[in-house]
């Protein structure tokens, strides 16, 4: 295949050959392991920030508004001033509150997002741990973050802090539910639950295309749930600004807050990912059937430009959920993921599981 | 069990109801994306400016209550009788009409204002001095740009210098 001259695999293995040649295996692993943390956290940061500036311009765009434009060309290092306004800002610690929790909060949820983010497949071969049981992983660890603001919201000892918390806990786990069944259903189709042979099944053809309703519907219903799952308008009203003035962090200031901050930015990023490389093929070029010369010509386009510029699509979609629905009602928000969004889960799976049993799938 | 026909459209009716509410729902979301996405797909329909950039070309639209002006013509003459109503009617004391006393050609004495002062710093731009002047001397200018770094600046006389009454207005 031609495009697997972007393998990013060449580079590691020659980047790993190199520490081995001139330093003990155990060392050569530390190195590389140090390496790996430091550009992930380098990249999370990096894309946090323009998340963060990606969602003031759409939002602005679809306000009828210019949006940040003072800080740089087009407003581009808006998110990095904002950041060092928020670096030098004080941490204030509220005298009633538990102090421990308080801390700990903002590095658990910001701890929950990083790990699922290590565990996707950016391009071939850039790919941190690629675990046999990587959708289940990454389901797992995403749930860590609700944990954290769970916390946030008791060790505040104020009011609004816990009422968002409250919410946030009942909101997580009814589309847990949701999230899983659309995950599940696509593992039924895939039979498997390793990421990067998930991507690598889509080589013929994206599962969204290839697997006939039940994949769009369970896309569809991941795009809801997942944006209930990160907090995000219209389901946001764990922090319902106009009713709890910022719900579970309240209390929270300086960077502390930022963390709260980039977290759900960067849980937006994670679900976009796993939508991604469940539904759109991941890295995998666009692909028509018969077109030769089109299809060679996709495949000169380097497989991360490809990741980056889907998910940039489901960022957007998600975007604008939020700037265009009202807020739910909390009873609103569970009629929405028990009364509709969980039958039709249930049915889905039915189909799939059917789909597959009478092997139509390949 | 035994389902009655009667049940049975029931369970019809309902089904059908429940799969409307979802389609009904979905085509409203639908709806409202189209809105937003047309209107981020077109740039042109921002309606915001970038402020300092564009001064040269600013306008601001008519009816804009930026400060009050004494309205003069080209011949430097004004509307304004002296009557002080407009120093009546205003809630904050801002605007002070100071008259005086001339002898006119026919070797009558009239009265006319010698100034009319305006405090723009403690004006609420309620609009019931110009609601409310009967010889319509008084308007709404368009300027906006009022910082000054010293308070005295912002009590403004409102008559040019030697501008005269216009003629026909007291008739």
């Amino acid at each position: 295949m031609p495009f697997d001259i972007y393998d990013f695999s060449t580079l590691t293995e020659a980047i790993d050959l190199s520490l081995r040649a001139s330093m003990p295996a155990f060392w050569a692993v530390v190195i590389e392991f140090s390496i790996i943390g430091v550009v992930f956290l380098a990249a999370y940061a990096l894309l946090g920030l323009g998340l963060v500036y990606a969602e003031r311009k759409v939002c602005a765009l679809m306000q009828n508004r210019l949006g940040p434009n003072r800080v740089g060309p087009f407003g581009l290092f808006q998110t990095v001033a904002d950041i060092i306004k928020l670096l030098f800002k004080e941490l204030i610690q509220i005298k009633q509150a538990d102090k421990l929790l308080f801390n700990l909060a903002p590095f658990i949820v910001i701890l929950g997002s990083l790990l699922a983010f290590g565990a996707i497949p950016f391009a071939k071969g850039l790919h941190a741990v690629d675990l046999n049981i990587g959708v289940f992983y990454v389901m797992a660890v995403s749930s860590i973050g609700v944990v954290g603001i769970l916390l946030a919201g008791w060790s505040s000892n104020s009011k609004y802090s816990l009422l968002g918390a409250m919410r946030i806990g009942a909101q997580i786990v009814s589309y847990e539910l949701s999230v899983g069944m659309a995950l599940v259903t696509m593992v039924v189709f895939a039979g498997t639950l390793q990421l990067s042979e998930i991507v690598e099944l889509q080589r013929e053809g994206w599962f969204i295309v290839r697997g006939h309703i039940p994949a769009v519907i369970a896309f569809i219903v991941l795009l809801i749930a997942g944006t209930a799952e990160t907090n995000r308008g219209p389901f946001d009203l764990a922090e319902a600004e106009s009713e709890l003035t910022a719900g579970f962090h309240t209390e929270y200031s300086g960077m502390k807050f930022a963390f709260f901050f980039l977290a759900e930015f960067m849980n937006m990023f994670v679900v976009a990912a796993i939508a991604t490389t469940l539904f759109w093929g991941g890295w995998m070029p666009l692909h028509f059937g018969k077109w030769e010369a089109f299809n060679h010509i996709m495949d000169f386009i380097p497989p991360i430009v490809w990741f980056f510029g889907k998910m940039a699509v489901i960022i957007y979609l998600i975007m604008l959920f939020k700037w265009t629905f009202p807020r739910l009602r909390i009873d609103q928000l569970l009629t929405l993921e028990w009364k509709y969004l969980l039958p039709i889960n249930l049915f889905n799976i039915l189909l799939m599981a059917f789909i597959v049993l009478m092997g139509w799938h390949w | 069990m035994l389902i009655t026909f009667n049940n049975k459209l029931k369970i019809i009716m309902s089904l059908t109801s429940y799969l409307g509410e979802i389609f009904g729902g979905v085509k409203s979301l639908l709806t409202g994306m189209r809105v937003t996405t047309s209107y981020f797909i077109r740039p042109s329909t921002i309606v915001t400016q970038k402020y300092p950039e564009n001064r040269k070309t600013l306008k601001m639209y008519e009816g804009f209550k930026g400060e009050v002006v004494l309205v003069h013509n080209e011949k430097n003459e004004h509307k304004c009788t002296g009557c002080g109503i407009c120093e009546i009617n205003c809630p904050n004391g801002t605007i002070e009409i100071i008259a005086k006393q001339i002898v006119t050609e026919d070797g009558k004495k009239k009265k006319v204002i010698d100034k009319h002062i305006y405090r723009l710093g403690m004006c609420s731009f309620c609009g019931l001095c110009v609601k409310t002047c009967p010889s319509k001397a008084l308007a709404f200018g368009s300027e906006f740009e009022h910082a000054v770094f010293d308070r005295s600046k912002l009590t403004k006389t409102l008559n040019n210098d030697g501008s005269t009454l216009m003629k026909g207005v007291e008739e």
